[in-house]
């Protein structure tokens, strides 16, 4: 039996690391190890170049998931890894849309493209290239409103997220 | 003023930092790729113990760590040579045994290329160790052995690799190797506990009425007997141990109930079943002592838990009070809040207990293992340090050898590794020269790295091998007789060699033991025998290990003896 892990809710885990060869690696296999699905990973280099921050997504059960991150924690390299469970977070991701369009449906794309706040930033005869940042249920909206449009391609950063004020990530 | 230049490669600092840390033996098996290192080995005072296969090499450095508490160290060459440790990496990890695997690597221009015994050894050992380096400058090296040594033997122990290119440990190390400094800022060793968990766990402690301490592999390796002793004092509390917790508290005093779980005495799982909280130190409530459905785990206890990797808290169960820190130091705190008590009617229990439900064996119809591991606790005056292997020897060892010895017992518990129990004896015996060390093992298992009768021979290890002999590989077979219609499949060691010659071609006195009647003269005249020996015990063939515990079920459901009727499936693991 395959077990469904798309039913479960997804979480958004912060690390900070040291920036050291082989750190990611042993993140994903705590994951691989349960057969858990990274959904999204995004890495940068932190204000301290020594450090970097990775902040994942990823779906499955809530206790499977506190013991990831437990696990995840002792790792030598890890300095602290941590779920983010409100919403008063900022979180933010990026997407890249590629839409097909024609003289007739493009005002209504640049009119969807309006109200999200995107832009164009690839403008031809038969396509458009939309960039939209927000949160993921404001990308989800937006491509699901321009799937009718015909989708031809979708690259999406993946979650970052910050603590507000003077709270630390 | 200029600085002096030190005129070493890597190799040689690799071993300085070593002898500096008191490195007595290094385990290993050259190879190309680490011919650097094993040359720096020829001007070191550090003794090279060339074994016959580097998984041996591995076990007995782990069976160093366990019997005396340093880390053991390992060296071997780069592709097959760092392969066939990583059984005794995942050995260690499972076990939390403090080892330092040195492997040798192609040059650095090569990684990747697929070169000749080139393999990702970065990549293939990451799940079976606590730590890895792939150092890519010697100068990198004195930093990293710093590293690897304080990360093995601190916070949970556990075993780490260093990969070392050729060019690496050939090229010239310009570094300083006094006053090395660490940048480990991601690792974090729990200490003392915070003030309010301790006192929640204390409150517990001195409303319990029936309480039940249960001591792991943790206990030992933080050297928390004496703590776990006064503790047990104070609070009048019997103390189970897991079967790697044996020796954590004597097995002779009355207030021990002996080793819980599968195959545990009928007497601790009973005291599990009937306390009304138990505490576990440094266990991590392993599927061995705990069913699978963990509500049915001592349902009517309070369940407290201290251990040092927070990982391990709430993994299993929720306890009721938990801390996080080393053991010795958290039983020091708790100590200080316990008030003085005395359950006199429990512990009355717990002696009914053992009375009513001993460890028992037959004397007649054939040569019994028990008899032969009880006689050799008898003889030895349950003085010996005891490694086993794995599988029922190992379980009839547990019951019957009782350790009162601290850092008496080496069993691979986690892994379940067979071929563990000679090469552990080996390195237990080259780091406690003036004990007697006994491995007790199994055909099955003692095939698996019996050529390490060379190394014994070699180094003339007074080691003394008890071979449990039943032509089978007993543990798989008793479960196929009792779930699955007695249907023997992969369990017949047919083609078994006679091994008192197998022994005697290596050089080494053996002896046999066939009859009940036997056992006491053999065993005795092998214990006196100076120097090394095999005892053969050919014992009978079908005799199974209880009480019983089958996988994922609870102590309500063990089985003392034999059962009359076929038995359901396990629901548990293995």
């Amino acid at each position: 039996m395959i077990e469904d892990i798309s039913i479960h809710p997804t979480h958004t885990i912060s690390l900070l690391v040291v920036n050291r060869p082989g750190v990611l690696y042993r993140i994903s296999m705590v994951f691989a190890r349960r057969g858990y699905n990274i959904e999204s990973l995004v890495v940068s280099p932190a204000l301290d170049g020594r450090y970097s921050r990775i902040t994942i997504t990823a779906k499955g059960e809530s206790d499977v998931l506190e013991q990831i991150i437990k696990q995840c924690g002792k790792l030598i390299d890890i300095v602290h890894a941590e779920e983010y469970k409100d919403n008063s977070n900022l979180e933010k991701e990026l997407a890249l849309i590629k839409v097909k369009t024609n003289s007739a449906d493009r005002p209504e794309v640049l009119q969807i493209v309006e109200h999200f706040k995107a832009e164009t930033i690839d403008f031809v005869d038969d396509s458009l290239v939309i960039q939209v940042t927000g949160d993921t249920e404001k990308l989800d909206a937006m491509t699901e409103m321009l799937k009718k449009f015909g989708l031809i391609e979708l690259v999406r950063t993946g979650k970052i997220l910050m603590r507000r004020g003077s709270n630390k990530t | 003023m200029e600085q002096k230049t030190t005129s070493i490669n890597g190799a040689q600092a690799l071993i300085r930092c070593l002898e500096k840390k008191g490195v007595e033996y290094i385990f290993g098996y050259s190879g190309g790729a680490a011919i650097p290192i094993f040359d720096a080995l020829v001007d070191s005072k550090i003794k090279l113990i060339l074994v016959r296969h580097e998984q041996g090499a591995a076990h007995m450095a782990d069976g160093y760590a366990r019997a005396t508490g340093k880390p053991g160290v390992v060296l071997v060459t780069s592709g097959p040579g760092a392969t066939n440790t990583i059984t005794g990496l995942f050995t260690a990890l499972m076990d939390s045994a403090p080892i330092i695997v040195l492997t040798g690597q192609v040059p650095t221009y090569g990684l990747g290329k697929d070169l000749f015994q080139e393999a990702d050894v970065f990549g293939m050992t990451a799940p079976a160790v606590k730590h890895s380096y792939l150092v890519k400058n010697s100068n990198h090296i004195p930093q990293v052995v710093e590293e690897a040594w304080h990360i093995c033997s601190t916070g949970r122990p556990g075993p780490v690799l260093i990969d070392l290119p050729k060019d690496i440990t050939s090229g010239a190390c310009t570094v300083s190797l006094e006053n090395i400094n660490m940048d480990l800022p991601g690792y974090k060793i729990p200490g003392k506990a915070s003030e309010s968990d301790i006192n929640a766990m204390a409150v517990l402690l001195n409303q319990a009425q029936k309480p039940l301490i249960l001591a792991g592999h943790g206990v030992i390796l933080s050297g928390a007997e004496d703590e776990l002793q006064e503790l047990s004092d104070k609070l009048d509390c019997p103390v189970v141990t897991t079967i790697l917790g044996k020796g954590a508290f004597s097995e002779n005093h009355e207030r021990s109930v002996g080793f819980l779980g599968m195959h545990g005495t009928a007497y601790a799982n009973k005291a599990v079943g009937d306390c009304d909280l138990i505490f576990s130190i440094g266990s991590r409530w392993d599927d061995r002592i705990t069913p699978a459905k963990i509500e049915r785990f001592c349902p009517n206890a309070k369940k407290l838990h201290v251990d040092i990797d927070p990982a391990e808290i709430n993994k299993v169960l929720v306890p009721d009070a938990y801390a996080i820190g080393d053991a010795k130091l958290v039983l020091q705190q708790l100590i200080e809040k316990i008030k003085p008590a005395k359950h006199p009617e429990w512990v009355q229990h717990i002696v009914g207990l053992k009375k009513k439900f001993p460890l028992s064996y037959k004397l007649h119809g054939g040569l019994k293992a028990q008899q032969v591991i009880d006689e050799m606790y008898n003889l030895s005056q349950g003085k010996a340090v005891v490694s086993v292997d794995v599988g029922q020897h190992q379980m009839w060892a547990a019951q019957f050898y009782k350790i009162h010895k601290q850092k008496g017992w080496l069993c691979s518990g986690g892994a379940g590794t067979m071929g563990f129990g000679v090469p552990a004896a080996i390195g237990a015996q080259f780091g406690r020269p003036n004990d007697l060390v006994v491995a007790i093992v199994g055909d099955g298992g003692f095939q698996m790295t019996f050529f390490e009768l060379s190394t014994i021979m070699i180094h003339k290890l007074p080691v003394k091998i008890l071979l449990i002999d039943n032509k089978y590989l007993g543990m798989v077979r008793q479960w196929q007789q009792l779930f699955f219609d007695n249907r023997k499949s992969g369990v017949d060691l047919e083609g078994n060699p006679d091994f008192v010659k197998l022994a005697e071609a290596y050089g080494m006195q053996a002896f046999r033991i066939r009859r009940p009647a036997d056992v006491k003269k053999v065993l005795q005249k092998a214990l006196d025998f100076d120097g090394p020996c095999l005892i053969h015990a050919e014992v009978v063939k079908e005799d199974n290990v209880f009480p019983m515990i089958p996988a994922g079920a609870t102590v309500n459901d063990m089985i003392l003896k034999e059962p009359k009727m076929a038995m359901d499936k396990p629901v548990g693991s293995t």
